[in-house]
């Protein structure tokens, strides 16, 4: 690694300084604010204040809702990711294979991703919209009865398509740069040992492309739990009886709507706990394992 | 050149000083689409009729929506000296001693003329404390009834002007209606919380809460798990099963007015606010008005409905002369002219006996636009059917939204739901009463 020495002990300070700014302000800060307002107990208007401890955590732990929300997010982390990686992967494969107009398939597919969230969940709900949408007319058609507004498969189903949906362009463009990034000599090699497309693409295809992977399974997750948020508000609202109800949606709801700051601020701390959790285990276990 | 640029100082500092009188006045709504264009409209004249103050509507969202914003602004010093705020965020409001300023304090302050004998008692119960002192100004009530498709009814084979009276008969019409094909779905409803809960709960007698369903103070707790409501809450999942009723979604039920205004449901239980709007989108069919059905086995039902809708709270924390032009302001909206033409233009009650006796020309001319004044006074209300008044109960209505989709999901019984209901709100009443100690 090359070390730049600064002869001047303030300009590295200087030139940190506006990245730290913003990580103080914007980082920093409102997580010290949450760490203490976590461990108050406050009236909607935050004229009266008393510290209560830790109750505002145990509350959490003895909340079957918030329980479910945690699982619910499980589910919901494990849906998106799957799927939109999944589904991306396979439309990459499939460019990686066109030969001609490659690019205009990738200009399109891209598209999606220059959606807001917020649109995009309004787009899905009206397409899924029970009493004006097309899907539930088509799948009334081959008998299946759509309502997302009392089923909580269906609402399930509506944020994961919703949101997987929104993340495939990006995926999309990231393993085809992965696949094209892949020698072919090495998949022609493997065709002339006698391996097929199937044989070719788990063998070769697939460990090369596995740093892609390992990038965007970190990205997808961190999205599928904290970037769904517009999507939810747009569609179901957590809803029905907190079926789609995920950690940060609930720290919203609970926090800016139901008014109840300490136990919003107690979850959010959980929250950051989760983040971090998440990223030493990615970072120390998963990456060992990664082919770079 | 220096006349000229002298002249134009001047005129420069006599248009600054003009826009420095008009004093601005925020106030901050939940009214959206014709509602909030009236609203605009009434606004407008009390802004063209004087020159001192400019009253300045903002529309916030839904209720909800409106009063976490002005908590929020409150917490950031940035809130608006009116805010709107719904008949369940009273409990929240008067709580807070801090934040508000009670509405009888502010009249008497600025001299304004404001005679609390002159509301309709039905309304002003909701908005006062316990030594009977207005709190906030109620400005719009309004009380849920029936409205169904006479065309439906028509086509069905059923008496276009009986609307029914009771469940059973609500059931037999929405049978009919299904079996001719007429729609394919009964009925639907607005506010699981509000309307079949609530105002089933006071249209029976039967009690919401303890402590005079909140009245008495914050001690109070929710004991909405009674027979009645048990069976109610029953009836509805039975018919959700049937296909005789749909359910239009948590809150408002954003998707019930679409599935009444397309002819796929012949009856609508709805806020007689709504009229409006229900007027408005009802392009191919003719609307007729039905008070609430009632379980003609309950005794004492149907006791009165009880109100919903709003009123104004003033924040503190503004310059003093905007709360001398608050008060102006509310002198103007309680005046009969204005209630009666925000009242028939809205289908909100009106507030005042003044505007009601005004309003009398315009109900013989409309049939049906009474429904909500006569269901609300049909008797006189008891401790049950005077309304309520709970702590975080903007939260404890999406608790029975919730449970109610558990129900509806079949994960619990009516009964399981409603006990999860006063289980998880009583635990919100005791936070909100540890809050407010």
């Amino acid at each position: 690694m090359k070390r730049t020495i600064f002869r001047n002990q303030l300009l590295p300070w200087l030139l940190l300084a506006p990245q730290l700014a913003i990580t103080f302000i914007f980082f920093l800060w409102p997580a010290a604010q949450a760490i203490r307002q976590s461990f108050l107990r406050q009236d909607a208007f935050g004229i009266s204040t008393q510290f209560v401890g830790l109750s505002n955590f145990k509350a959490l732990w003895n909340s079957p809702e918030y329980l479910n929300s945690l699982q619910v997010t499980a589910v919901f982390a494990v849906l998106v990711t799957v799927l939109s990686m999944g589904f991306s992967l396979l439309l990459a494969v499939a460019v990686d294979r066109t030969i001609r107009s490659s690019s205009l398939y990738t200009t399109l597919l891209v598209w999606p991703y220059a959606v807001a969230p917020a649109v995009a969940g309004i787009l899905w709900w009206f397409i899924f919209n029970p009493t004006i949408g097309i899907m539930p007319y088509v799948l009334d058609v081959v008998g299946y009865d759509w309502n997302h507004i009392s089923s909580k498969t269906d609402a399930l189903a509506l944020v994961v398509i919703a949101s997987a949906w929104k993340q495939i362009s990006y995926n999309f463009l990231f393993f085809v740069a992965g696949l094209q990034s892949i020698p072919a000599s090495l998949r022609e090699a493997a065709a002339i040992d006698g391996a097929g497309p199937v044989r070719r693409f788990f063998d070769i295809t697939l460990p090369l492309l596995s740093p892609t992977t390992f990038f965007l399974l970190v990205v997808n997750i961190v999205y599928a739990m904290f970037d769904t948020f517009a999507v939810i508000d747009a569609t179901t609202e957590g809803g029905p009886a907190q079926a789609t109800n995920i950690l940060v949606y609930k720290v919203y709801f609970d926090g800016f709507v139901g008014q109840n700051m300490g136990s919003s601020a107690a979850q959010s701390v959980v929250l950051m706990g989760i983040v971090i959790l998440l990223t030493v285990i990615q970072f120390r276990y998963v990456e060992k394992k990664v082919a770079y | 050149m220096n006349r000229l640029s002298a002249a134009s100082a001047v005129a420069l500092i006599a248009s600054l000083s003009a826009a420095q009188a008009q004093t601005e006045i925020q106030w901050w709504h939940a009214m959206g689409g014709e509602l909030g264009a009236k609203l605009e409209e009434i606004t407008k004249g009390f802004n063209d009729a004087q020159d001192e103050y400019t009253v300045v509507p903002s529309y916030k969202g839904t209720y909800p929506e409106t009063m976490t914003a002005a908590i929020a602004a409150f917490r950031a010093q940035q809130q608006p000296a009116i805010v709107q705020v719904f008949e369940v965020g009273t409990g929240t409001m008067m709580a807070a001693k801090g934040a508000i300023v009670p509405v009888h304090q502010l009249m008497g302050e600025q001299g304004a003329s404001f005679d609390p004998a002159s509301y309709l008692p039905a309304v002003v119960g909701y908005y006062t404390d316990t030594e009977g002192n207005m709190l906030s100004l109620p400005f719009n009530s309004s009380t849920p009834i029936v409205y169904y498709n006479k065309t439906m009814f028509e086509k069905a084979g059923l008496d276009p002007n009986t609307p029914p009276k009771t469940w059973a008969e609500l059931e037999e019409f929405s049978a009919k209606i299904k079996e001719s094909g007429a729609g394919s779905c009964g009925f639907t409803t607005q506010w699981i919380s509000w309307i079949q809960t609530e105002n089933l709960s006071a249209w029976h007698n039967q009690p919401i809460g303890t402590e005079q369903n909140g009245f008495g103070g914050t001690a109070a707790r929710l004991s909405l798990n009674g027979p009645v409501q048990v069976k109610h809450w029953e009836n509805l999942k039975r018919m959700a099963d049937e296909g005789v009723f749909k359910y239009g979604g948590p809150v408002g039920g954003d998707n019930a007015a679409p599935m009444f205004y397309s002819q796929e449901c012949a009856m609508y239980m709805a806020s007689s606010a709504s009229r409006a709007g229900v007027i408005a989108n009802a392009k191919d069919f003719e609307v007729g008005y039905g008070m609430l059905p009632f379980y003609d086995d309950v005794e004492g039902a149907p006791q009165n409905s009880i109100i919903g809708g709003a009123s104004l709270w003033v924040l503190s924390g503004r310059p003093d002369e905007e709360y001398a032009g608050v008060a102006k302001f509310f002198e103007y909206l309680s005046t009969p002219e204005v209630q009666a033409d925000w009242a028939s233009f809205s289908g909100y009650l009106p507030i005042t006996q003044a505007a009601m006796d005004q309003m009398g020309s315009f109900y013989s001319e409309n049939p049906g636009a009474d429904t909500g004044i006569k269901q609300i006074t049909l008797n006189e209300p008891t401790e049950n059917s005077k309304g309520l008044r709970f702590g975080n109960y903007v939260q404890i209505r999406g608790i029975i939204d919730e449970e109610f989709e558990q129900l509806l999901s079949g994960s619990k019984d009516a009964q399981g739901a409603l006990d999860s209901v006063v289980e998880r709100g009583n635990a919100l009443l005791e936070e909100f009463q540890a809050q407010n100690q």
